[in-house]
């Protein structure tokens, strides 16, 4: 599958590794909403180190679409606490 | 089975998707979309024109004001080598506020640089995307049927509406950021205005707004063991006032 992290590039992930980003995706949420942050961190920069060491690179000539678009890695706790109770970092469309 | 369960990129990507669908059917005629694009580009590069002028403002600022806290050092000094112990304790309490607002300024570049570089590397990003579009075009335009071709690119044309979109998302941080910059370097430039970081023998002894907030602003303490320390350097005892020198570091 295609992996995006925002503001950084396209990675093409093992299928395998589906459960584990879930995972660290919903423990990333869970930290956010727990009001957590230094598990907020810990559980969001395992998700994108994952990504990055198991992934490949996708070439900037290449036009696929992704199935998973994680937010940009400097996303602060703040703007990830705003993002899942609605004013997010990208606008809800009007 | 690539389904999407993570909450958090299940949010953003709707979030881009919807962004996405509010930009033009990316099944348009093909050379339109392209020319879509290659609008969408220019807009990324004034983007990136924009956080490189406010970098620059904010670097000047910067400039200024180590000048400012190289100048009130001195007169600090030179106000205490000639006694005057009240208007060396201004010279320093407006050395401390300089000294605050140089950090932040500072720290507030660095981040405009960082963000210039991001958007530098999506831009090049969606440079490339584009270029690989209008190869593609060309070729599925040459190999298909009008309608097969328009639906091969509607694809293609997603992958690269993707990327606008993140593109567009970092510039829409990076101008948040400007914003928030331009604030303080307004904040700076009404400081200077209110004379602030003025060369103090120009100033009159009477205390107005300006030195009250100041001196409510800086530390006291911090000035009072820098004004110790200046003292001790001076190799003055107790505010006599005889040495007129200014060297640095007579030892401590």
């Amino acid at each position: 599958m295609i992996v995006r992290i925002s503001n950084e590039g396209q990675y093409r992930v093992d299928d395998g590794l589906h459960e584990r980003l879930d995972a660290l995706d919903n423990a990333a949420v869970a930290a956010v909403e727990a009001g957590d942050e230094d598990a907020f961190h810990e559980a969001f920069e395992e998700l994108l180190q994952v990504v990055r060491s198991q992934g490949t690179a996708l070439g900037d000539d290449d036009l696929e679409a992704s199935d998973v678009i994680l937010p940009p890695a400097d996303l602060s706790f703040v703007e990830a606490g705003e993002e899942f109770t609605g004013d997010g970092l990208i606008p809800d469309a009007v | 089975m690539p389904g999407i369960g993570g909450r958090m990129s299940t949010v953003i990507k709707a979030k881009i998707s919807r962004l996405l669908d509010r930009a033009e059917d990316p099944g348009e005629t093909l050379d339109y979309s392209y020319q879509k694009q290659l609008e969408s580009l220019q807009n990324v590069k004034k983007g990136i024109a924009d956080v490189v002028t406010a970098k620059k403002r904010l670097q000047m600022q910067s400039q200024k004001l180590e000048q400012s806290v190289v100048k009130l050092d001195t007169q600090a000094r030179q106000a205490l080598s000639a006694g005057n112990e009240e208007l060396a304790r201004v010279a320093l309490e407006r050395k401390n506020v300089a000294q605050t607002e140089l950090q932040s300024l500072d720290q507030q570049v660095a981040e405009l640089e960082a963000q210039q570089e991001k958007l530098t590397d999506s831009e090049q990003k969606l440079r490339g995307k584009i270029e690989a579009f209008r190869t593609k075009k060309e070729v599925m335009k040459a190999q298909y049927s009008a309608a097969e071709a328009q639906v091969r690119i509607s694809e293609a044309a997603t992958g690269v509406g993707e990327e606008m979109a993140d593109v567009g998302l970092a510039m829409q941080r990076a101008a948040d950021k400007t914003e928030q910059m331009r604030a303080r370097a307004d904040a700076v430039a009404e400081l200077e205005a209110a004379g602030t970081f003025d060369d103090l023998t120009t100033l009159g002894s009477g205390q107005d707004d300006i030195d009250r907030q100041l001196a409510q602003l800086s530390s006291s303490s911090q000035v009072d063991d820098e004004l110790a320390k200046m003292k001790a350097e001076l190799g003055q005892g107790s505010g006599g006032g005889e040495s007129k020198q200014l060297e640095e570091g007579q030892g401590s």
